[in-house]
């Protein structure tokens, strides 16, 4: 691999470390247009970051090594599956370490240590948190693995940034069994990310509370690294979908002009998937916990449906 | 990549086809008797594009025709007929089945499965542009049957029934380009008769029971 | 031109007494149309003698050695059972059971199934036939609820849905026979539909497709035969709704379905030139003989207990036609004409025993014989005909299905026999004592019509021992068609 692509992997790791905290003051931007409110600046969750890291951490007397540990590891998993989706090109050179499957697993990790820091200091918010976390992990996965059968079939292949550039290459046609992952995929991406209808980012109710609940214990850095693994999983899953569904413009060679494009291109396709995902989360009320499961089973029908109509009518 | 494009009116009608199961799905898991009908309605339309699609790239006249009664029968009378009766009757909403919706589904996805296992001989014989989609109509007409099995209200089951016609029609499509005209007028006749009887049925039933839940109708065991 | 009147005097039938069927003289009318029908059937049997087989209206309609006897055998018994239902819907008005707008229903109704029935039979065109038989089943359902009582609602609920569901996978299968045919007669016209067709180009069709047609078709007609496991309409439908309907339930309805699945057997061994469809039927059949044997001692209800002996003798049908060969067939064909003559008689017979007791109950019906000794005759007569007593003409199928059996399938002749005594035992014990004994029945306001009964009987007993030369030989054409081995 040139040098050029190392560059541009490293460029990629460092703009979705960079655009994370926007994007998600983007969707807050939108949702607040949308709902005839003023939002606070799109800056504000750099300032919120920044602030937290000059705070000191307070820790529980009781709280083990992990506590300690899982905010680094949670943020460098997320770090780490920036580095394989292919955001703004697809010759990245970590393409190596990690295929599509992996990526489930690292973004699984993510979730493992979160749930177990939650449940390390006992408290009993911890714990509901930890387990509704895992609940909706444990449904989300099988439908975003689908997904992902779903599309390697169609590119024979795992590797995203593969998989991106040859649907990149395809000219648009009807393709009924992307339609139906597209449709799994955000619900998933609902789920995952907590958003509404399965988890309101916003809330301060703890008995309601899903992911906020994960991260009451935390303070000082530790909160601030989540809080940017948080936006930096949110950012990942929008660059997912979007290289898959909507692959068209990114970079595909080794020549600097295509960056050039693929850049303001994919700055575009995420102001457009932010305002979405605002309009999804206005629209949609939050469903009750124990109906998560539901929602999520329509995802992996959806899911399953989009493969036996590839495996069947091949489109 | 293998991904070969294929002439667009093809694309729709594996689209369309697509959707077609995707609604038999949203049935299945629909409680709400007038959405319910609204879908029938709905896979009706599906059905009469996709006729008119065919009708359009093999040039026969009798597709247009059969277009044209699916319009009229399955996407404007009968729903309006089951329409009628779901407001003379009352009967809005489905009582929880045995099985949750999330299970149900589950079974769909299997008997979908097997469906397409099933269609695999047929499909590899048939020599009409549409022969990937008789898997589909199996699987829909197999879902609907699902359909009927794990609904309580009548009303519920009679558009299981009429889905199923659905699936049979959308496979005698895909599968030889419909039947003769003589044939596909008898079925619409029977399907048209059938239910106007159950109209005069419903009343009958409500009459006596003051009720369309189907508890009701099965007390007469095997040692009656 | 008998055609013509055969089809169109039940048909004119139906549209005349939807207007005036709530008359006095319905009831009459009723039985002219059917006598019209049976003349012309009559006629068109005396043709296909003089003629052979005829084809009519440009190949839609066929009629051969195996449908005439049963065209005329339908018209027959629908002339009779008008004849019965004449005094038998005119004590239930008396009664207070039907209203006027029910009776106009019902004679209508009669009608219009008479018509559809004949279509069935008579059509050349697969995909007709399954449209009458539809229309067959649409044209009973409100006249097995008539009477509105929660069971009867129940039966035609069941009925409907049941029969259906079936149905359509006969259409489903249907719509695969037509797929395997239109590759060698082409898609123009309907000549891949066309029986006669078929039968010419059967070996060409594809095997595998055809075999899956014939599961559905299986299924689908089956359920309308009455084979268990799709059987559980049947005892429901054929109780409850008024007597007449029930003999032509039992007695037509499911030779016409029985007629449809051995067309379609024909079709299917010839193409796959396997005795897999032969088997599935006799699997079928013994599995109804021996659930429905077992049944019956459970029944309360005397229709239910017949509805069952209907499944239990279409079992032996269908387990005859699954072994195949001349005498299995020959002695199907003889079973399905005294069956249906046998089981409408008894029906008559219990239609005015129930009037008389007023309930469907058998422990609450007793000494028929004091009160009415016709009617108690009747019964007795009947029920002994049905359970296979020589010297009537059940006897001689029943003898001539398990001769070959022992031959061909020995294994299954114990099965039978087993099931043959236990219907045997449970069916006579509940009749003799519906019979004999005291009684508090009451008199009827009109004179129970026991002409026809009589008649069934006695043509069972002539068939017993004396078969018409030309219907033996039209059992042994058809035998020769239908085929298997």
């Amino acid at each position: 691999m040139k040098a050029f692509d190392w560059i541009v992997q490293f460029m990629g790791i460092g703009l979705a470390m960079a655009a994370a905290p926007v994007f998600v003051g983007w969707v807050n931007q939108c949702r607040a247009w949308l709902q005839n409110k003023s939002a606070p600046s799109i800056l504000q969750p750099y300032r919120a970051i920044r602030k937290l890291f000059h705070k000191d951490a307070v820790i529980a007397e009781n709280a083990s090594r992990l506590f300690r540990l899982a905010p680094y590891v949670v943020f460098g998993a997320m770090v780490t599956a920036a580095a394989v989706i292919p955001s703004i090109a697809t010759r990245l050179p970590f393409t190596q370490a990690a295929d599509a499957i992996a990526l489930v697993g690292l973004l699984a990790t993510a979730r493992v240590f979160l749930s177990l820091a939650a449940m390390d200091v006992g408290t009993a918010f911890g714990t509901l948190g930890a387990r509704r976390e895992m609940m909706i992990g444990f449904l989300a996965e099988p439908a975003l693995l689908v997904v992902i059968f779903v599309v390697s079939l169609t590119c024979s292949t795992t590797a995203l940034p593969i998989i991106a550039e040859r649907l990149s290459a395809q000219s648009f046609a009807l393709n009924p069994s992307l339609a139906f992952t597209a449709v799994a995929f955000t619900m998933v991406l609902l789920a995952e990310n907590a958003r509404i209808p399965v988890d309101n980012p916003a809330t301060h109710l703890e008995l309601t509370m899903i992911h906020e609940a994960l991260l009451l214990e935390y303070s000082a850095r530790h909160l601030a690294l989540m809080e940017w693994a948080a936006a930096l999983k949110l950012f990942n899953y929008a660059c997912i979908g979007l290289a898959v569904f909507i692959p068209w413009g990114i970079a595909t060679t080794d020549d600097p002009s295509s960056l050039a494009v693929s850049v303001p291109l994919l700055g575009v396709k995420l102001l457009a998937a932010g305002a979405g995902l605002a309009l999804i989360e206005t629209l949609s009320a939050k469903l009750r916990v124990f109906r998560a499961p539901e929602f999520l089973a329509t995802a992996f029908l959806f899911a399953v449906l989009g493969l036996l109509v590839r495996l069947l009518l091949g489109a | 990549m293998n991904m070969t494009a294929l002439p667009w009116d093809l694309q729709l009608l594996n689209t369309l086809a697509a959707l077609l199961l995707l609604l038999s799905f949203a049935m299945l898991s629909q409680r709400r008797i007038v959405a319910l009908v609204d879908l029938l309605a709905l896979q009706g339309a599906l059905l009469c594009i996709a006729t008119l699609l065919l009708a359009w790239r093999t040039g026969s006249h009798h597709l247009y025709v059969s277009a044209a009664l699916t319009l009229g029968l399955k996407v404007i009378f009968l729903p309006w007929l089951l329409h009628r009766l779901i407001r003379r009757l009352g009967v809005y909403w489905d009582t929880e089945p045995l099985l949750n919706i999330a299970g149900t589904m589950l079974v769909g996805v299997l008997v979908v499965i097997f469906a397409f296992g099933l269609a695999q001989p047929i499909s590899a014989l048939a020599s009409t542009a549409t022969r990937n989609s008789i898997g589909i109509a199996l699987a829909v007409i197999l879902i609907a049957f699902l359909t009927m099995i794990t609904r309580r209200k009548a009303m519920s089951q009679v558009v299981g029934f009429l889905s199923m016609e659905n699936g049979l029609f959308f496979g005698a499509m895909s599968a030889t380009y419909g039947m003769p005209m003589v044939v596909e007028l008898g079925v619409a006749l029977d399907v048209l008769v059938a239910m106007l009887v159950l109209g005069v049925f419903f009343f009958q039933i409500r009459e006596q029971f003051d009720s369309l839940d189907l508890k009701h109708l099965e007390s007469l065991k095997e040692d009656q | 031109m008998e055609f013509v009147i055969l089809l169109g005097a039940p048909l004119l039938g139906a549209m005349v007494l939807g207007v005036f069927g709530g008359r006095d003289r319905a009831p009459e009318a009723n039985v002219g149309f059917s006598l019209v029908t049976f003349l012309a059937a009559c006629a068109l049997t005396s043709r296909i003698i003089a003629h052979g087989n005829l084809l009519v209206a440009r190949e839609q309609f066929f009629i051969d050695a195996f449908n005439v006897f049963l065209v005329t055998l339908t018209a027959f018994v629908g002339l009779t059972t008008s004849l019965f239902s004449r005094p038998y819907m005119r004590i239930e008005a008396a009664h207070g059971r039907v209203s006027e707008g029910q009776q106009r229903l019902y004679h209508s109704m009669f009608q219009l199934f008479m018509a559809t029935m004949l279509i069935a039979l008579t059509t050349n065109n697969m995909g007709l036939m399954w449209v009458a038989m539809e229309a067959a089943t649409l044209s009973t359902v409100l006249l097995v609820t008539l009477y509105r009582t929660p069971a009867s609602l129940e039966a035609g609920w069941k009925y409907f849905i049941l029969c259906g569901v079936g149905i359509s996978q006969a259409l489903f299968g249907t719509i695969l026979l037509y797929f395997a045919a239109e590759k060698i007669l082409g898609s123009e016209g309907v000549s891949a539909l066309l029986w006669t067709h078929l039968n010419a180009v059967k070996g060409q069709l594809e095997p595998s497709v055809l075999g899956l047609a014939f599961v559905f078709l299986l299924v689908g007609y089956g359920t309308k035969v009455g084979l268990a496991p799709l059987h559980n309409w049947l005892p429901d439908a054929h109780a409850e709704g008024p007597t007449p309907i029930s003999a032509v339930l039992s007695g037509l309805l499911l030779n016409v379905a029985m007629y449809a699945v051995v067309r379609c057997k024909v079709l299917v061994e010839g193409s796959l030139r396997s005795s897999l469809p032969g088997r599935m039927l006799m699997g079928f059949g013994l599995l109804s003989v021996v659930l429905a044997a077992f049944f019956l001692w459970r029944q309360r209800d005397v229709k239910r207990l017949f509805a069952y002996s209907s499944i239990e003798h279409m079992g032996i049908i269908a387990f005859a036609f699954g072994m195949g060969g001349p005498v299995a067939n020959f002695a199907a064909l003889l079973h399905m004409t005294v069956h249906s003559l046998t089981k409408s008689s008894i029906f008559f017979a219990v239609g005015h025993a129930t009037q008389k007791a007023g309930t469907q109950i058998m422990d609450n019906i007793r000494g028929l014989i004091t009160l009415s000794p016709t009617v108690g005759w009747g019964l007795m007569m009947g029920t002994l005909a049905i359970l296979g007593t020589p010297p009537f003409g059940v006897f001689a199928s029943e003898f001539l299905i398990l001769t070959t059996a022992m031959k061909q399938q020995p294994w299954a002749t114990p099965i039978l026999l087993l099931a043959l005594g236990v219907a045997f035992a449970a069916i006579f014990g509940r009749v003799q004592s519906m019979v004999f004994g005291d009684t508090s029945a009451r008199r009827l306001p009109h004179p129970p019509a026991l002409i026809p009964v009589f008649t069934h009987l006695g043509l069972v007993l002539l068939l017993g021992f004396f078969i018409p030369p030309y219907l033996a030989d039209w059992y042994r054409a058809a035998a020769r068609l239908i085929g298997g081995e």
